[in-house]
């Protein structure tokens, strides 16, 4: 790797960490409408559970197209699912960044996100590995896949008025 | 026990004969053991549905009551239900969730089990002396029947044979449905799991709680295409009914017209549904089995509860594990057809998906409403929970008395059956 090729390796992971920690902020804040305009219509949001990746074929947690999306963030928003009114509050914070591929304007890269939720006075813990597939556009991306793998996804869990 | 059964010899002041139940039926750690005792170490407790274990060795771990038990095919075929405990010095010989195997060995001092439970063999026998006797120390096996793919097993052999405990109705309500794998045997396709911190009879209400529905899933509902809406105004339509059927089971019963799958197959398939028709059509299916296997995936049009812990919820297993007197393990089980069309089962994922579960968008708020119980009963201490709701207007059913489909007539079979076994 020649010093020219890793400069730009780091101008890469630097803008798609910058992408990544600007979407982490948007899921804290719920602002869900700025979220939604981050993908891609085609995009799936997916938390499997255990470790396959034949989504379509496989019982997720969730596996959200953009119609899903939408009225998972609808009902989050109108006020009738007592679950998410008020929702946990979190915090979260993203890091171990690895571009995993470059193939044209699409980048595949991993990451670990750590939440912490808050609500009745109790907090939960939650690690997940992601993989986020990003298409260039403009001077940012959009999301065309994000998978978020929960530690324990075949586990017992409990019930999320957020997402991860 | 002789200590706990004074204390709770009382048991209409716990749930009284005009369907009043004691606050402390949520939060009293004695009664709580009292009745992992009383029922579910002495009564019929599913474990796992026989597509769980496909073939000679398949295993997957399970709970009956608190403990934890292995459920296991052995080479005859037959299912065995083992605690997960070696005789040696107690450690689990499994910790894998499920999967295949040909033996159990324990990680401690390699004490080895067949599939059946017996003790094969252990490291250095001699020192047990000559007359050790390897056949009393298998793992402990408990009794296991099952009826239509569900395997029950129970500590109790006085218990009666499982059929009697279920009765021909819930029996016949198991075969309805049965019947959404759509000419094919249903297979489990997958879980949902959380926890929740509640007691395991808030829970057991709720499967049978239909007045509960379009307030904690309107949210739901908003989500849902018109048609598909309309199937689930079950309360504004007034046709179903919830029924005792005994033993502490009852159905609730929403749609009337979805109870047998079979029939009305010509009614105008909805909306939500047409993309899978025309999937199915294109795969070359005959138009009679396109009907048949769509209707199939909408699932049955009731929830059968039977006590105490699964419940046959539309189109899922809904399973409940007491942890602790506040804390209750729940198990979505998602349900396909073997064998059918891919494209069907993906859609009964998708379904499942959408309602069940951590992420659904219907279970976390009934979750919500469930642990709003629990921390309600913090307060006011003296105060009836009310299950008498529709008490004024029911009517004989086939083996026990039928209520309004909102009325609460479920949760008072259940609760009866609660006091006969505590009183046992």
């Amino acid at each position: 790797m020649n010093m020219m090729t890793k400069t730009n390796d780091l101008a890469l992971l630097q803008k798609v960490s910058a992408f990544l920690w600007e979407e982490a902020a948007l899921l804290d804040a719920k602002d869900y409408g700025t979220w939604l305009s981050l993908w891609l219509t085609e995009g799936f949001y997916t938390l499997p559970i255990g470790e396959g990746d034949d989504f379509d074929n496989q019982l997720n947690l969730c596996h959200d197209n953009d119609r899903m999306r939408r009225d998972r963030i609808q009902r989050f928003q109108q006020g009738f699912s007592i679950s998410s009114a008020p929702p946990a509050r979190t915090v979260r914070t993203v890091s171990r960044f690895v571009i995993e591929s470059v193939e044209g304007d699409t980048v595949t890269v991993s990451s670990a996100e750590h939440v912490i939720e808050d609500k009745f006075g109790r907090q939960r813990v939650w690690a997940g590995n992601m993989r986020h597939t990003l298409v260039a556009s403009g001077d940012g991306f959009k999301i065309r896949a994000k998978v978020v793998r929960l530690l324990n996804s075949d586990g017992m869990l409990n019930s999320f008025s957020y997402l991860f | 026990m002789l200590q706990a059964q004074e204390k709770f010899s009382d048991l209409d002041a716990l749930y009284s004969p005009d369907a009043k139940v004691a606050t402390s039926m949520y939060e009293n750690s004695d009664l709580f053991n009292e009745e992992m005792e009383r029922i579910f170490k002495r009564t019929w407790v599913w474990v796992a549905h026989d597509s769980e274990l496909a073939d000679k060795g398949s295993f997957k771990l399970s709970n009956v009551g608190l403990e934890p038990v292995i459920v296991v095919r052995d080479r005859k075929g037959d299912v065995n239900v083992l605690v997960n405990r070696c005789r040696h010095r107690a450690a689990t010989v499994c910790e894998v969730k499920k999967g295949k195997t040909s033996s159990f060995q324990c990680p401690y001092h390699g004490w080895g089990y067949g599939l059946d439970g017996s003790l094969r063999g252990l490291p250095y026998p001699e020192q047990y002396g000559e007359d050790f006797d390897k056949g009393a120390h298998g793992l402990k096996k408990l009794r296991t029947e099952s009826y239509n793919g569900m395997i029950f097993a129970t500590f109790n052999d006085e218990v009666e044979p499982l059929v009697d405990f279920l009765g021909p109705e819930v029996c016949r309500y198991i075969d309805l449905f049965m019947k959404q794998g759509g000419g094919f045997p249903i297979k489990v396709l997958g879980e949902h799991q959380f926890t929740v911190p509640m007691n395991w009879k808030v829970q057991l209400e709720n499967t049978t709680d239909a007045y509960h529905f379009p307030v904690v899933h309107k949210s739901f509902m908003q989500s849902l295409d018109g048609d598909a809406e309309e199937a689930f105004k079950f309360l504004d339509t007034g046709k179903g009914y919830v029924e005792d059927l005994g033993n502490g089971h009852s159905v609730m019963v929403m749609i009337p017209e979805r109870i047998d799958l079979d029939e009305n197959l010509d009614d105008p398939i909805e909306e939500r549904f047409q993309p899978l028709v025309q999937e199915l059509r294109d795969e070359g299916y005959p138009e009679d089995q396109v009907k048949k296997i769509v209707r199939a995936v909408g699932g049955a049009g009731f929830n059968l509860n039977l006590f105490p812990n699964v419940s046959f919820s539309l189109a899922f297993f809904r399973v409940l594990t007491p942890v602790n007197v506040e804390r209750t393990d729940i198990r979505h089980i998602a349900l396909g057809m073997d064998g059918g069309p891919a494209a069907a089962n993906r859609m009964r994922m998708r379904l499942h998906e959408h309602f069940q579960g951590p992420m659904g968008f219907g279970s976390p708020d009934d979750a919500e409403v469930w642990e709003r119980v629990q921390r309600g009963t913090k307060g006011g201490e003296d105060l009836p929970i009310l299950v008498n709701r529709g008490l004024v207007d029911e009517q004989p059913g086939a083996l026990g008395p039928r209520g309004h489909i909102s009325a609460e007539t479920g949760m008072r079979a259940a609760y009866k059956m609660w006091k006969r076994m505590m009183s046992l």
